[in-house]
């Protein structure tokens, strides 16, 4: 049967990783492509860079950085931030990514999606929603989380899924940088309404978050955590020896 | 060298860096001459069965293929590439494949338990049902390598050489003579992927 996933996520603004300390071994830390080199040779089961650069010139540092990454590192790389037409995903599928995540760029032009999906093939295109409880419902954010878009989130992932979307990412903001785990409600939510793969993100804090979630959330693939890995808060290689420990299958 | 054959389907830029990984020249060619001149030939291939077999066959290369396998060289389809090596596929309809190897490319949906996701998504174990392959030199059973598909090749018992496990047995890789193919992405596979790819390219044509 196929393994829960472990995916580190980078974010990277003009060509460097934004957060991170010093590990051993790894003589810079704000390399994205060093550190992936890292991940990758730690066990990190999948990669996801995060474009957070505003600049032109910022975009074209991080297609290097994406070309460089994707010559040395071969296991699956997944790139989002900035997405917003089809020349975008022609740009960094052509240095080597292999699913493109799309957010406010979906949100703005919903048939995004259904389009990339028919060039590039559903597996390609990764829905990441940024959810957040509003009265009593949930609500998809736009622009990084800063504006409520006033749409019911999973009415919202079930469309995104009906047009194409071959996985989903979704990046509680009630619960991330709490560190107090992942938003178990939100995720079976989630993982009721769609049957393609489910990405919890935004929470982690320790080890036994991610044997939670997965626990209570059989149906999600995998966890991503940022922060907690590029603080060495938790290391891979410990993650996956709890999660072993706990009967679950990791690779 | 190894030609990895480009013919307008896929992303091949993570195959030809895996070459290079496991210290292989490699180069992506559509060229009749290169591929003749290459010592090992990678299929490859990703998207819909249909629209790969016509790419395939209008570029003339279907038939540069087979003439290789029959030199003897050795060959390795790579996902929706070691599917086209097959008689023929029922995704969306039925297409001929190549009828190099003997089988069917057939959907996952309603011949997996329900409840599983598709497409087969993800590291999976290889169970190894030919230890001494030599694809295989480097590598052990129960390795993990990554999946992408939602369809796969039935009723090829024979050329059959390794599988995974997801609600049945799901046919892996394959090899009959010179000819081998991987359903899962080696070069997306880490290091149990470059080791295939390492092993493939020590296999003499």
């Amino acid at each position: 049967m196929i393994t829960k996933r472990i995916i580190p996520c980078l974010d990277v603004k003009d060509g460097r990783v934004v957060k991170g300390k010093n590990f051993q071994g790894l003589q810079d830390v704000s390399s994205p492509v060093e550190l992936a080199g890292y991940y990758s040779s730690c066990g990190a089961d999948e990669l996801v860079f995060y474009d957070i650069t505003a600049s032109a010139e910022g975009r074209s540092l991080f297609t290097d950085i994406l070309r460089q990454t994707a010559a040395r590192v071969f296991i699956p790389l997944t790139v989002g931030g900035g997405i917003r037409s089809l020349a975008d995903f022609e740009r960094v599928l052509g240095c080597g990514a292999d699913k493109v995540s799309v957010n406010s760029g979906a949100i703005r032009d919903p048939e995004l999606i259904g389009r990339a999906a028919r060039l590039y093939g559903s597996q390609c295109v990764v829905l990441s929603a940024d959810v957040k409880r509003v009265g009593g419902g949930f609500h998809v954010f736009a622009r990084g989380g800063r504006d409520d878009t006033g749409m019911e989130a999973i009415e919202w992932i079930r469309s995104c899924v009906g047009r194409g979307a071959g996985e989903v990412v979704v990046n509680s903001i009630d619960t991330d940088g709490v560190k107090a785990g992942f938003d178990i409600e939100l995720l079976r939510l989630v993982c009721g309404a769609v049957d393609v793969p489910v990405i919890a993100s935004g929470g982690a804090g320790c080890a036994q978050d991610f044997v939670q979630l997965f626990r209570q959330v059989p149906g999600v693939d995998a966890g991503l955590a940022a922060s907690i890995f590029h603080y060495g808060t938790l290391t891979i290689p410990d993650l996956k020896r709890e999660l072993r420990a706990n009967g679950m299958l990791v690779r | 060298m190894v030609a990895i054959i480009d013919y307008g389907v896929g992303n091949l830029f993570s195959l030809h860096a895996s070459f290079q990984a496991v210290g292989q020249p490699s180069v992506v060619t559509s060229d009749p001459a290169a591929i003749a001149a290459a010592s090992h030939v990678i299929l490859p291939g990703v998207g819909a069965f249909a629209d790969a077999a016509a790419k395939l066959r209008a570029s003339g290369l279907d038939e540069v293929v087979r003439g290789e396998i029959k030199k003897g060289k050795p060959v390795m389809g790579i996902c929706l590439g070691m599917q086209l090596l097959f008689e023929k596929s029922y995704e969306f309809g039925e297409h001929a494949g190549l009828s190099l190897l003997q089988g069917a490319v057939v959907p996952m949906a309603g011949t997996i338990p329900e409840g599983l996701k598709i497409p087969h998504i993800g590291w999976n174990a290889l169970h190894l049902l030919d230890e001494a392959n030599p694809i295989f030199r480097y590598t052990t059973h129960d390795e993990c390598v990554y999946f992408v598909h939602s369809f796969y090749a039935a009723g090829c018992d024979d050329s059959c050489i390794a599988t995974a496990e997801y609600g049945r047995e799901i046919t892996a890789a394959v090899n009959r003579d010179n000819l081998f193919g991987c359903q899962f992405h080696p070069e997306k596979s880490g290091a149990a992927g470059l080791s295939i790819l390492r092993a493939f390219c020590e296999i003499k044509g």
